[in-house]
């Protein structure tokens, strides 16, 4: 897998990339069951965006994105890495 | 009653194809051969257009295939066919066909590529399919390398160039190719390539590429095209009919020739005529080929046509809808009206009716009701009183009640029935104005029955609805169900809205003359007599104690609430460098202790829709009840206080003294010389450029800075000599309407006209008008109106201030539909997204789009103007 490392800039170093965290195993079972959701229904990040490349995801994997946030300090998501769309 | 089951499926996907000739003739329950529809008796011709097997319209007559009724027993008709006499090209299809032939061999109708390539097609799809990835680009690239091979790699036959002569006639090297050898070619394609169409994303399974050249023609079913017939008992067909007519006339000519020998080129005539004919049957508006016209001349609408567009199929009848209990007509203002009611023509509840339900507690209600009849003569002191226009029974009979049954309906009154009474005060209904482009655009109101036949609003709610009184018209829906009218109540009605989601701010308020009021009632210490006072009061229905000598902000103050505490500054506000705040000379500091208005002077701020704080304040802490209430009371005193203080205004508010006049020449021709000054400068080279910027440019931005100023100054200096004893003044200091601009375009000047941002430059060869010499880069030649609005302007000025204004006019023109596609897009993307109980937005399948709504979870009616809690305001409560 590819990490930052072969990026010749480090993106996750830019103020406007969230905090990388990949969820796991018993991260993700806990947040399907505080949603009440199947991983399908988490929000799609494809394997080939930059921000997976850089953390390094595998598909499948699930990544927690905290982000700063005008209105709300800090907004915290989660993304289901996949490797094609739909 | 029988039960529907009902069982809810998921569609898991749809499939197209192609119909085959042979599924096409299997599917056919008869074979078309006469072009006639009804023969001299008025009775369709067997195996006619009209043949009784396709299908019945007109109710009692039986289908002949299925032996049912059209309707209730739900026989929707049946296709038949016509056997062509020679194949036809499908122009729905001519692409793909090209494609095709491009990319295939005549001779052996493989794929024009290496095998070992095909292999490699044949993976990288099957990749594609796996990955669940779109086609379109494989295809291209599919297509675009076998269509420039020179030589088949299979059999070695040359590749000729195939070119499509729209619409449907097909070149090989400039030669041209029948339907019969087309549909030869794709025969062969098909069969050598078999499963490796899909290649070309055809699935041979479903869709076989000759399929694409018709042999065998379906015919709709009768009641797809139903003939009309007229008062004088006159048949008229359908526009479809006449198609199959021409088709299927010269079907026949075109096999009765061909089959009696007759010449080549009489022959190809008529199958390029058939060819015709079936190309505008499919789509009358094929690039290329005149349109198919009626006798009047009228182009026939077909197929594509009825599909295609706004008055289609799909926009027209399947996503726009047209309802029952509703009602559309002019709007006008009531000044009197609460903004949660509207008023309601009696000919219009006359018309419209809600269900009641009758039971065993209001059986003797309703009776009484139905005893009314359909037109009950209202009783003395009222205009209206409900009737009852019809009953519906348990049986499902629905009975018309008239004055003469009325009596007789009533004593068999049973429970369970469903009444169905007009509309009478006090209903709840939705009220909608278009183009409906937020929530506010559609929202709920109590009726109220008046004289008169037009809709009755109050003036506050039309910020929401953006209406006004130019003959705007508004439409009406009464609600049918319990369940319905307390959702509304609850979600619609309009004080629910008092606070826009948009800014969080107040969207309802007073307008116009409302503002104007409250501003000269409270303006300074304005004490009012005993009689106006009364006056003022009465028109609020006040019932407190009335001293004498109130003054004005006294009188403001008894519609406040008790617990209204507030400090802001008024519109009216100088922003002078430093406020004063209570020592503020203008009295635009408003002051609002425990509901009493201590200073400041009420106006836009206070109380106008948009941005009235006290509006805004008593929805947030005391309820939007309360709300509703200020603001039917705030705009019925802003006009008692207008109307008793007298306000008008005419051009001669814009009246200077001569004095002001002299001040506005010398400043403009100070500006003049300014400008000569910097083109001289200009000329002679010495203008110093701004960093980034050519010479040009430095010019005209010194000089638009210039004409800015200019016409800033001559403002300034207009309405230093415009007091606020002025009534124009007061309407643009208080917010109500127009602003200190406008005020200094008709008594100072215009100011320099511009389009795209620039000063004025197109026209004639250096210049831009024949008035001015070649090359004068000085104001006037450029667009400056150094004239005001008043006084008038000279032709040139006119002349550019028509083009600057003709700007405007398109930008707002693009502007709106281009927003409004958006706003469609949008809103289409986004109408099913829900916040769910746990806060997130999720899609009717349950994928979530936001784990909390709008990153925190805010609610925006509920916030100050955007912030969760206004921080400022809660410590100050505390202290």
């Amino acid at each position: 897998m590819l990490g930052v490392e072969t990026m010749g800039f480090n993106i996750l170093k830019h103020e406007l990339v969230p905090y990388p965290k990949i969820l796991s195993y018993k991260e993700i079972k806990k947040l399907l069951k505080d949603y009440d959701i199947q991983k399908e229904q988490i929000p799609k990040l494809l394997i080939t965006d930059p921000f997976a490349r850089a953390i390094g995801a595998k598909e499948g994997d699930v990544v927690k994105i905290i982000r700063k946030s005008i209105t709300a300090g800090i907004s915290v998501a989660y993304r289901l890495v996949v490797s094609s769309e739909r | 009653m029988i039960m529907e089951t009902n069982t809810p499926k998921k569609i898991a996907g749809m499939k197209f194809g192609i119909l085959s000739p042979s599924r096409i003739r299997k599917m056919s329950a008869t074979r078309i051969i006469t072009p006639d529809t009804y023969n001299e008796d008025g009775f369709p011709i067997t195996m006619g257009l009209m043949d009784p097997h396709l299908g019945v319209v007109e109710p009692g007559l039986r289908c002949k295939t299925c032996g049912q009724q059209v309707g209730k027993d739900g026989c929707n008709g049946h296709f038949g066919h016509i056997e062509l006499a020679m194949p036809v090209i499908h122009v729905g299809f001519v692409k793909t066909i090209r494609d095709i032939l491009r990319s295939t061999c005549r001779r052996c109708g493989n794929l024009l590529c290496e095998d070992s390539e095909k292999k490699d097609f044949l993976r990288e799809y099957d990749e594609h399919i796996e990955r669940d990835r779109s086609l379109t680009e494989f295809v291209k690239k599919v297509l675009g390398k076998s269509s420039n091979v020179k030589e088949c790699p299979h059999c070695g036959r040359q590749k000729l160039v195939v070119e499509l002569d729209k619409p449907t006639t097909f070149r090989e090297a400039g030669h041209k190719l029948t339907p019969s050898e087309v549909r030869e070619w794709l025969e062969k394609v098909s069969e050598t390539l078999g499963n490796d169409l899909r290649l070309l994303e055809i699935d041979p399974k479903s869709a076989h590429p000759e399929w694409m050249v018709l042999t065998v023609l379906p015919i709709p079913p009768v009641c797809t095209r139903p003939s009309i017939t007229l008062e004088s008992g006159e048949r008229s067909e359908d526009d479809l009919t006449h198609k199959l007519v021409d088709i299927i006339r010269i079907n026949q000519r075109l096999q009765e020739n061909r089959d009696a020998g007759a010449p080549q080129l009489i022959v190809e005539d008529l199958w390029e005529l058939l060819q015709y004919h079936i190309t505008t049957y499919f789509d009358n508006q094929t690039a290329g080929i005149p349109p198919a016209r009626h006798r009047s001349g009228r182009a026939l609408k077909t197929l594509a046509q009825r599909l295609k567009g706004k008055e289609g199929r799909f926009r027209s009848n399947l996503s726009g809808k047209r309802v029952n209990f509703s009602a559309r007509t002019v709007i006008s203002p009531d000044p009197n009206i609460s903004i949660n009611e509207v008023g309601i023509p009696i000919e219009i509840a006359k018309e419209l009716t809600v269900p009641l339900r009758v039971t065993a507690h209001n059986i003797e209600n309703a009776k009484e009701l139905i005893q009314r009849g359909p037109n009950p003569v209202p009783p003395k002191g009222r205009i209206y009183i409900s009737g009852v226009n019809y009953v519906k029974r348990k049986d499902g009979r629905r009975i018309r009640v008239t004055y003469n049954n009325a009596m007789d309906v009533a004593e068999r009154l049973e429970i369970g029935s469903i009444v169905e009474r007009q509309l009478d005060d006090g209903d709840i209904v939705l009220f909608n104005r278009q183009p409906s482009l937020h929530r506010m655009s559609m929202m709920a109101h109590r009726t109220k029955i008046m004289p008169y036949k037009t809709f009755r609003v109050s003036l506050s709610v039309c910020p929401p609805y953006n209406a006004d009184f130019d003959g705007d018209e508004m439409n009406l829906h009464i609600l049918q169900s319990e369940e319905a009218k307390v959702e509304a109540e609850i979600l619609m009605k309009v004080q629910e809205h008092i606070l826009s989601p948009r800014f969080g701010g107040a969207i309802i308020g007073g307008i116009h003359d409302h503002i104007t009021g409250c501003f000269l009632l409270t303006i300074k210490k304005r004490k009012l007599s005993l009689g106006d006072t009364i006056q003022i009061l009465s028109s609020i229905n006040y019932t407190g104690d009335i001293k004498k000598g109130m003054t004005g902000k006294e009188i403001f103050s008894t519609i406040l609430p008790k617990e209204l505490n507030l400090r802001y500054r008024a519109q009216a506000c100088m922003n002078c460098d430093t406020c004063l705040e209570e020592k503020c000379p203008y009295d635009s500091y408003v002051v609002i202790e425990n509901g009493e208005l201590k200073m400041g002077v009420t106006d836009g701020k206070s109380v106008g829709a948009f941005k009235g704080k006290i509006i805004e304040t008593i929805a947030h802490d005391l309820g939007l009840e309360a709300a509703s209430n200020f603001i039917d009371k705030v705009t019925k005193m802003g006009i008692a206080a207008i109307s008793i203080v007298g306000f008008t205004t005419s051009i001669d508010d814009e009246d200077i003294p001569e004095e002001a006049n002299m001040q506005i020449e010398e400043s403009l021709s100070n500006a003049k010389k300014k400008i000569d000054q910097l083109v001289r400068a200009y000329n002679n080279g010495e203008l110093e450029t701004i960093p980034g910027r050519s010479l040009e440019e430095t010019l005209e931005m010194e000089i638009m800075r210039v004409t800015g100023q200019a016409r800033d100054a001559t403002g300034e200096i207009a309405s230093k000599h415009l007091g606020m004893d002025n009534s124009a003044v007061i309407m643009a200091r208080s917010g109500a309407r127009g602003s200190m601009l406008n005020l200094s375009q008709m008594a100072g000047c215009v100011g320099q006209q511009a389009v795209r941002g620039e000063r004025i430059h197109r026209g004639y060869q250096h210049r831009t008008l024949p008035h001015f010499k070649k090359g004068d880069l000085g104001a006037a030649a450029k667009g400056f109106v150094s004239s005001n609005y008043k006084k008038g302007l000279k032709p040139s000025e006119y002349f550019f201030h028509s083009m600057g204004g003709r700007e405007g006019l398109v930008d707002t023109a693009v502007r709106t539909s281009r927003s409004g596609y958006m706003q469609r897009r949008l809103i289409n993307a986004l109408e099913n997204l829900k916040v769910e109980n746990d806060g997130t937005v999720r899609t009717t399948g349950n994928v979530i789009i936001q784990f909390r709504y709008g990153e925190d979870g805010i609610d925006p009616t509920r916030s100050v103007r955007g912030d969760a809690v206004d921080i400022d305001k809660v410590i100050k409560e505390m202290i």
